[in-house]
């Protein structure tokens, strides 16, 4: 009798394999420009603190076109961030009953979207029609 | 009806000679209810008689055969060469596990996880033969059932990444497999099984890729037995303190 | 099989701010990078969107300054544990505890700058 010599394969590359893990990467990866927006935001918090100046010099500065691309990235990747979150909630959450019956995975997804939309609305028309 | 034939080509691996699986490939006549298990047969019985692999009942129900075809993880009983054709079929022994031989690959450290979870019920209390069957209705049931449909077939093992990263994580199946019994009103084992969902190679072991809700045959959800188990995790992490496990129930 | 019980993680803390900044995260943040990325710096509809007098107003109320507080410090705890485990995945060893405390390092940094700054504006 052979021994056995179970062969274990290597993991390296293993998310480029199949398009399925490739957009687990992609949803992963908007962490990047979530955390690279909140330093943003975080910086400009800091120019306020300074002062008057200190912050249109920081506002100025946004107008330069890499940080608009930057912008308009990080407005992507948000959004897919909360796409790919609204989607997978349901996994995550306690079943959720309305008297005896569950409540569907997909009501929930679209109950979300349905806040997604009015608390952007909201914060939109505040911010840029006050 | 005209045969026609397809290439499969199949990882090979021989624990005796081999340092390393390498590809074969074989040509296979088809018909239009030819599975991907019988195009294995075929080969076996009439070109290769080495080659190895699991197999039972061919009607999705053992779970013994499942392997990876094209790269994504299927039972072969319930895939079909009609729809790889005019391409061919490259067939590999399911990811992240061992491969033992050919497209057999070592089970052992599932059904010591299996064991570890305590998949049976652990009656809230000891019934005599008098007090007749426990009693549960519709929505009761209704809490575990997806569960229990779970036919250790392994595909969301060779699904998951994280498993294939580490595979000191519990995975989907014995995790979901915990899940069924914890949400079982029969049963009264969740505190024993809590520890091993609190560990980090419990339900911390998961990023919730979710693809292996997306390949199971059977529809079971692990993705979300995992993650609601997160959700348990969590609370018996902060409140553990308010209400010692145990003390109640 | 051992019966052994195993460890207890830590896992929660993280898990439960990651959480929480997810939910944050999805639900505020597009709108916000419109806001202060785009519409703002580009002074669509006024230039007045983000004005100094408006931002400041606007960080020195309570609320104002909470819900920057819970953006900036929620949206770093989510996005580093987000990296960290990412960066495990690509091959960095989950076992290091130079990538932990970095990842988690700058989260926490972030947050006590956000709290200090805020206090003082």
């Amino acid at each position: 009798m052979a021994a056995r010599r179970p062969y274990v394969r290597p993991m390296a590359g293993w998310w480029r394999r199949n398009p399925f893990y490739i957009f687990y990467m992609l949803r992963e990866s908007t962490a990047v420009f979530v955390a690279l927006y909140a330093l943003q935001l975080l910086y400009g918090l800091y120019m306020l603190s300074i002062g008057e100046a200190a912050f249109d010099t920081w506002l100025a500065s946004l107008q330069h076109p890499l940080y608009l691309v930057f912008h308009t990235v990080a407005l992507a990747a948000a959004l897919l961030h909360a796409f790919t979150w609204f989607n997978v909630a349901p996994k995550a959450m306690p079943v959720l009953y309305l008297g005896t019956r569950r409540v569907a995975d997909r009501t929930i997804v679209w109950v979300q979207f349905l806040f997604f939309f009015v608390i952007s609305a909201a914060m939109i028309g505040l911010a840029l029609g006050g | 009806m005209t045969q026609q034939e397809i290439n499969i080509e199949v990882l090979r691996y021989n624990p005796e000679k081999d340092s390393e699986p390498s590809y074969e490939t074989f040509q296979v006549p088809f018909s239009h209810e030819t599975s991907v298990l019988q195009g294995l047969q075929f080969i076996k019985d009439q070109l290769d008689g080495s080659l190895t692999f699991r197999w039972s009942c061919r009607m999705e129900i053992c779970g013994s055969c499942g392997m990876m075809i094209n790269g994504v993880p299927h039972l072969t009983c319930s895939a079909f060469l009609r729809d790889y054709y005019p391409g061919k079929l490259r067939i590999e022994p399911l990811s992240h596990l061992p491969i033992e031989r050919d497209l057999a690959v070592d089970q052992t450290d599932f059904l010591q996880k299996l064991e570890s979870i305590q998949p049976y019920i652990i009656p809230k209390e000891t019934r005599s033969l008098e007090d007749g069957p426990f009693k549960q209705t519709p929505a009761q049931r209704e809490r575990f059932y997806q569960f229990s449909e779970c036919i250790n077939c392994l595909l969301c093992y060779a699904a998951c990444p994280q498993y294939g990263l580490d595979s000191g994580f519990l995975g989907p199946a014995a995790m979901a497999l915990l899940h069924r019994y914890n949400s079982d009103s029969r049963d009264a084992g969740q505190a024993e099984r809590m520890p091993i969902v609190n560990a980090q190679e419990g339900v911390w072991g998961c990023t919730l890729v979710g693809y292996c809700s997306e390949v199971c045959p059977k529809g079971v959800d692990p993705a979300s037995a995992v993650n609601r188990n997160k959700v348990s995790s969590t609370l018996d992490y902060f409140f553990r303190f308010m209400a010692p496990r145990g003390a109640s129930e | 099989m051992s019966k052994q019980m195993p460890k207890r993680s830590n896992e929660p803390v993280f898990w439960a701010l990651f959480g929480a900044g997810g939910v944050l995260a999805a639900f505020v943040l597009p709108a916000l990078i419109l806001i202060t990325g785009l519409a703002g710096p580009m002074g669509v509809p006024s230039a007045d969107v983000l004005s100094y007098q408006r931002v400041s107003a606007f960080a020195a109320s309570w609320p104002g300054a909470f819900f920057l507080f819970l953006v900036i410090s929620l949206s770093l705890w989510h996005a580093f544990h987000r990296i960290y485990h990412a960066l495990h995945e690509l091959g960095v060893h989950r076992g290091l505890p130079v990538v932990r405390v970095l990842c988690y390092g700058v989260a926490l940094a972030g947050t006590l700058l956000t709290a200090f700054l805020l206090a003082a504006g």
